[in-house]
């Protein structure tokens, strides 16, 4: 996104003509469509080089797409367990909660009283919450891929190609959003019909 | 001979009769005196002979006058000792009271002393010294001094202690008591002989504290298992370590003798030791010399080049390393066996170092060269400038290990000063930045950026940038000088790292920012030295 407006003068270095965002530089995207079976409910995981992974909002999902406001956000996500709670020590983050692919990492509540969960797609300890959201949610929807995030996961060393094996590729994940799109058209089509007869 | 007072007669008879070579007899006699061991060893054979031929005329003499018992005692002495030295000492007593002449001690040469294994013997002389400097002299090494180090095999404390007993008993029967600290120790006779023919054939002299070590390690496999009837015996001296090759090290074999009583000992160990058939053998001859260190600042040009080699699972991420590309020619000149290379702080891959460029160290392990005149030293630096131009090097130079300190306490207290090319998502006018000119002393709070966190403890670090200025370029670019707390992440104080540092340029301005170049301009780390050119 940086550089298609660094058409400068001369004293910018014409390499960065196409030069790539942080998040384009340094991250890979990963994508979990239906998250849970939850129909567009989809995530984004940016893994960096060094394995480290980044969970966030994929730009489909409802909360991105209604532009409707989130009137809360939790990391309390059963009666005794609370994200928030999560503290590592050392180099090898000691103490850390373990996640599971399906393990919930907050809940977002919106005025219009619908809730959705995030989830943390990925298996691996988890490093830290963004609790920036928590104060100010709106990042979470202006921001969703970098100062929105929801959080920090450090997959096993072991284990860092194999996390992300079940998730999709971003040309994958347009070809499903296309597909999804074409459905969604049929299925409306479809309910006309019906409604006609 | 001189060497010998005429108490220590019996003592010199009895150990001669055994298999013990003059030097191991002078030992356990107590001779003091250094000169009396460095005689050729043929020479002290000949000498402690004639010494001792003398007392026996007199016994001879006087056993014929009135003493028969004595000479039987004799006899039975020579008979007893027969069987276990077949070409042995023994004959020597025969030989001279026969009164013939030295061919006879030329033949009786071989015989390998039962106490030391032949380390006072031809291992001390001349020609085994000869050996050893011709492996100092084929590897190049420069020194002006010497330190010997030598390792001998375990068991020669064994039979070191079966003489003591030895010698404590016959001198007990004279109604004489002798402590161990009486004796000459092998390792100190050992350095009195080898010494001084070291300082003739290498011109330099031995200094206990010189940093060129030469090491030679003695082994006499044929009697290895003197060592094993002690691990039966004091089997708590004897634990298996992960990093020991055999249990039977010689501090664990000296403590178990410490432990061990006499008749336990007399029991399990021939007295007097054994003659064996061959001396050790020096299995290993190492030369050393003490670690040297050289200094210097280092510019680096380039943004593909990365401080040390980058390889990730065996894989080579980058073309060669500020570290390869510098110490290419100081191994070269030093010649030394391998490196340490440490500088104060690091710069990314992408990022350069200019200014007066980056204060580095190097540890140069066993180097065959370790001095270098100052003209030298400017050419190496000139090698290393001329080889690339993505680094260069300045007031090279050697350094004490002390020295090295003062580039790492640099490394924690010391600003530093960067130039950062920013782009802005918001279009800005110069008016929009000008404002970070004035802002001083601000602080940070910065995560651990997630580009290292895998590595590092997560934490929140309190960083201060001192003082910034800007230089506006267009409506989407501006160049940002910095100066701030050693430690401080400059681009996620650009980019912001996901929020992760707050406050950050993007905060600052209202919009997002990032970092298109970041160059070091100055580490204010006042070593090593600047040098005159």
């Amino acid at each position: 996104m940086a550089g298609i407006m660094a058409a400068g003068p001369s004293e910018v270095p014409a390499s960065i003509a196409t030069f790539p965002g942080v998040t384009e530089r340094y991250f890979t995207r990963w994508y979990k469509p239906d998250v849970k079976g939850n129909h567009c409910e989809d995530h984004c995981i940016l893994q960096h080089s060094n394995r480290i992974c980044v969970i966030t909002i994929a730009d489909a999902h409802p909360l991105l797409q209604k532009g409707k406001p989130i009137k809360s956000i939790s990391y309390q996500i059963s009666a005794n367990c609370s994200r928030l709670q999560n503290k590592v020590s050392g180099k090898s983050k000691r103490g850390a909660q373990f996640l599971t692919e399906l393990a919930p990492l907050c809940r977002i509540l919106c005025s219009d009283g619908e809730e959705y969960t995030i989830y943390s797609c990925i298996r691996g300890k988890l490093i830290e919450v963004n609790e920036n959201i928590l104060d100010n949610p709106s990042l979470l929807q202006e921001k969703p891929s970098t100062e929105g995030y929801i959080a920090v996961v450090l997959p096993k060393f072991e284990e860092s190609k194999k996390v992300t094996q079940g998730l999709l590729t971003r040309e994958e994940y347009e070809e499903c959003l296309s597909k999804r799109f074409n459905s969604t058209s049929l299925y409306n089509t479809k309910n006309e019909n019906l409604a006609e007869i | 001979m001189v060497a010998l007072a005429e108490k220590d007669r019996p003592v010199a008879q009895m150990l001669l009769n055994s298999g013990t070579c003059p030097r191991c007899i002078f030992r356990f006699c107590g001779v003091g005196l250094q000169t009396s061991y460095r005689q050729p060893h043929k020479d002290l054979l000949h000498e402690l002979h004639e010494f001792l031929e003398s007392n026996e005329r007199e016994s001879k003499l006087s056993c014929e006058m009135a003493n028969p018992p004595c000479k039987k005692m004799k006899l039975e002495n020579a008979n007893g000792i027969k069987d276990q030295t077949p070409n042995g000492s023994h004959q020597l007593t025969n030989v001279h009271s026969d009164g013939s002449d030295t061919v006879a001690i030329e033949n009786l040469n071989p015989v390998v002393c039962n106490i030391c294994l032949g380390i006072l013997q031809d291992l001390c002389e001349m020609d085994f010294v000869k050996a050893v400097c011709h492996k100092i002299n084929s590897s190049e090494y420069q020194f002006s001094s010497f330190v010997f180090s030598v390792s001998f095999p375990p068991q020669l404390s064994v039979r070191e202690h079966a003489a003591w007993l030895l010698v404590k008993e016959e001198m007990g029967k004279q109604g004489l008591s002798i402590g161990k600290d009486d004796f000459v120790q092998l390792k100190e006779a050992y350095k009195w002989i080898i010494h001084p023919l070291f300082l003739e054939e290498l011109g330099v002299p031995a200094d206990g504290k010189s940093l060129f070590e030469v090491s030679v390690v003695f082994a006499h496999p044929e009697t290895d298992e003197d060592c094993c009837f002690l691990a039966s015996v004091c089997p708590s001296c004897f634990k298996p370590a992960k990093n020991k090759q055999s249990v039977f090290t010689r501090m664990a074999v000296v403590k178990a003798l410490d432990m061990i009583d006499e008749e336990e000992f007399h029991k399990n160990y021939p007295s007097p030791p054994s003659l064996p058939k061959t001396p050790c053998s020096a299995v290993d001859i190492q030369c050393n010399n003490g670690a040297i260190f050289v200094a210097g600042r280092y510019n680096k040009y380039s943004r593909t080049l990365p401080q040390t080699p980058w390889i990730i699972d065996g894989e080579r991420k980058m073309e060669s390393s500020v570290e390869e590309l510098i110490l290419e020619h100081l191994m070269a000149a030093f010649k030394a066996d391998s490196f340490n290379f440490s500088s104060s702080g690091r710069e990314d891959v992408d990022v350069r170092t200019l200014g007066n460029g980056r204060p580095f160290a190097v540890e140069l392990v066993n180097p065959r060269r370790v001095q270098l005149a100052a003209v030298e030293m400017k050419e190496l630096q000139q090698r290393i400038n001329s080889s690339s131009d993505k680094v260069q090097v300045r007031d090279l130079q050697l350094v004490s290990r002390e020295a090295i300190v003062h580039m790492k306490e640099g490394e924690e207290e010391k600003t530093k000063t960067y130039s950062a090319l920013i782009w802005t998502e918001k279009v800005i006018q110069n008016e929009d930045i000008t404002f970070l000119d004035s802002m001083k002393e601000l602080k940070l709070d910065q995560k651990t950026p997630l580009r290292v966190l895998h590595r590092r403890p997560l934490a929140v670090r309190i960083r201060v940038i001192h003082s910034m200025q800007s230089e506006y370029i267009d409506e989407h670019h501006f160049r940002l000088h910095l100066k701030t707390q050693a430690g401080t992440y400059v681009k996620e104080f650009v980019h912001g790292d996901f929020g992760r540092t707050k406050p950050n340029i993007g905060f600052l301005l209202g919009t997002t920012a990032d970092i298109l170049e970041l160059d070091v301009e100055s580490v204010d780390v006042d070593w090593p030295p600047a040098l005159d050119d």
